[in-house]
């Protein structure tokens, strides 16, 4: 690609995705489903993107708020990926370390990892107390917790699973890519 | 006995244990002999994809190097793990990304709602049905990734899908049309940003109420949960009251096929569905 700033080259590396040709029609924002909740819209993080306005995009609550739905992805005129670029800014974020503009939800991912790492799947109930731990909110949807327990929902102890070699050889990897 | 690999995925395993019982119990009366893959693990799911690529690629791609030393198609249930399986699958096919283990793209990764839609089980399914839905209102919900994106779910009307509804005409049942078959429930932001999912589906139950449908049907572990598990919230949300019982596909298959362990399944949910199958004389 040529003549384009950084941040556009960096996504179209990682993600194979060309933010230019986004002709701000808007689309994506319009049929976004949690467009509401953003502080800044999906057409909006394309234009900061084509400035490079890199801080302005890594330190949003909007890509950490996109639901990967993909509907923004289907719409695009141009064939613009939008949903992945999501995540591809969100593992720009991450990797940079700039302060999240939603606190909790790279917690939760990260939680999230952690308990694949040590337990190979996801144990529900250790995922949400360890997300607990880390947010201090214990109360949260302790009555639906106490529901879903009475109606045998909840698995109170992991399951037992091979494999744990290989996955600790992944996240061996993945730790050795972010140096 | 049709021989067919299995990746329940870790939702199975706790909070939708009943969308594996209810497959594993279809599997068995269609002649469908499911083999769970040894030594499964997590895809990945919701954060991997979010945090690295790689990542997202290797989790994925681990389960797929088991499922492949057997030629068989692997079915999944979760239509979380499935878009995972398929990113995966397309990165090594046609960007030939290489792997720390031996997966050569060659496992056919069925998801199952499209798997129980194919035509030779629709027409096993039309021979066994003992008991058909009649006069139950449903309407089809098919969330996000069932259908997007189409690259990877290879689903062609994807801003309206059909092939559940079809699904439910063949048990017996009255598939209604409406307008949020394939929004958004807010998915994995229940734990983060629960007041996003609050309103996201609150909006689908409103909607769904409006159809005047008995019941939602889905294959999505995390939309079942979202809108079966916090009805008085989401009511509170959109200032209305929601008693609508959200029924996974296989639930539905189960009880149209005369599967013993029908109501077994059904007692696992927050939102009681017995009351509304039983008034229509279907449980």
């Amino acid at each position: 690609m040529m003549n384009v700033n950084p941040l556009i080259s960096e996504i179209a590396q990682a993600s194979g995705e060309n933010v230019q040709a986004c002709y701000q029609c808007q689309k994506c924002s319009a049929g976004c489903p949690v467009a509401y909740a953003m502080d800044i819209l999906p057409n909006q993080v394309l234009r900061h993107i084509q400035y490079d306005h890199k801080e302005k995009v890594l330190g949003s609550k909007t890509i950490w708020i996109c639901a990967s739905c993909y509907a923004c992805s289907v719409r695009c005129p141009n064939n613009i990926d939008i949903a992945k670029i999501m995540d591809t800014l969100r593992e720009i974020a991450i990797r940079s370390g700039i302060k999240p503009g939603e606190k909790d939800v790279p917690i939760f991912h990260s939680v999230f990892l952690d308990t694949i790492r040590s337990k190979g799947r996801i144990h529900e109930l250790s995922l949400i107390l360890q997300f607990k731990t880390k947010t201090k909110d214990f109360f949260k949807d302790a009555s639906l917790g106490w529901k879903m327990y009475r109606k045998g929902k909840i698995k109170l102890f992991p399951s037992k699973f091979g494999g744990g070699r290989e996955i600790k050889e992944i996240f061996n990897s993945f730790e050795k890519g972010k140096q | 006995m049709k021989e067919v690999s299995y990746y329940p995925g870790c939702s199975l395993h706790g909070t939708a244990r009943e969308y594996d019982e209810s497959i594993r119990g279809v599997s068995e009366i269609l002649g469908l002999h499911l083999h769970e893959l040894e030594d499964w693990t997590c895809c990945g799911a919701s954060s991997a994809h979010c945090t690295d690529e790689v990542l997202a690629i290797d989790l994925a791609a681990r389960n797929l190097a088991i499922a492949e030393k057997t030629p068989r198609e692997l079915l999944i249930p979760c239509v979380a793990c499935y878009s995972r399986f398929k990113v995966a699958e397309k990165e090594v096919k046609e960007h030939s990304k290489k792997l720390s283990f031996s997966y050569q793209g060659n496992v056919p990764i069925r998801y199952s709602l499209d798997f129980f839609c194919d035509e030779p089980i629709l027409e096993e399914v039309k021979k066994k049905r003992v008991k058909p839905l009649k006069g139950l209102k449903v309407v089809c919900y098919y969330g996000c990734l069932t259908v997007r994106p189409p690259q990877l779910t290879g689903i062609k009307r994807y801003e309206d899908p059909t092939h559940m509804d079809r699904l439910m005409e063949i048990l017996g049942a009255d598939p209604i049309p409406w307008s949020y078959k394939a929004d958004c429930c807010g998915a994995s932001l229940v734990m983060t940003r629960t007041d996003i999912v609050r309103r996201l589906s609150g909006k689908i139950l409103s909607m769904a109420k409006e159809a005047e449908a008995d019941c939602l049907v889905t294959g999505c572990p995390m939309c079942h949960s979202n809108l079966d598990t916090r009805q008085d919230e989401l009511g509170k949300e959109v200032g209305d009251h929601f008693d609508i019982p959200i029924l996974y596909f296989s639930e539905l298959m189960g009880l149209a096929l005369g599967h013993k362990d029908t109501k077994k399944w059904l007692h696992h949910h927050i939102t009681d569905p017995i009351k509304a199958l039983g008034g229509k004389g279907l449980i």
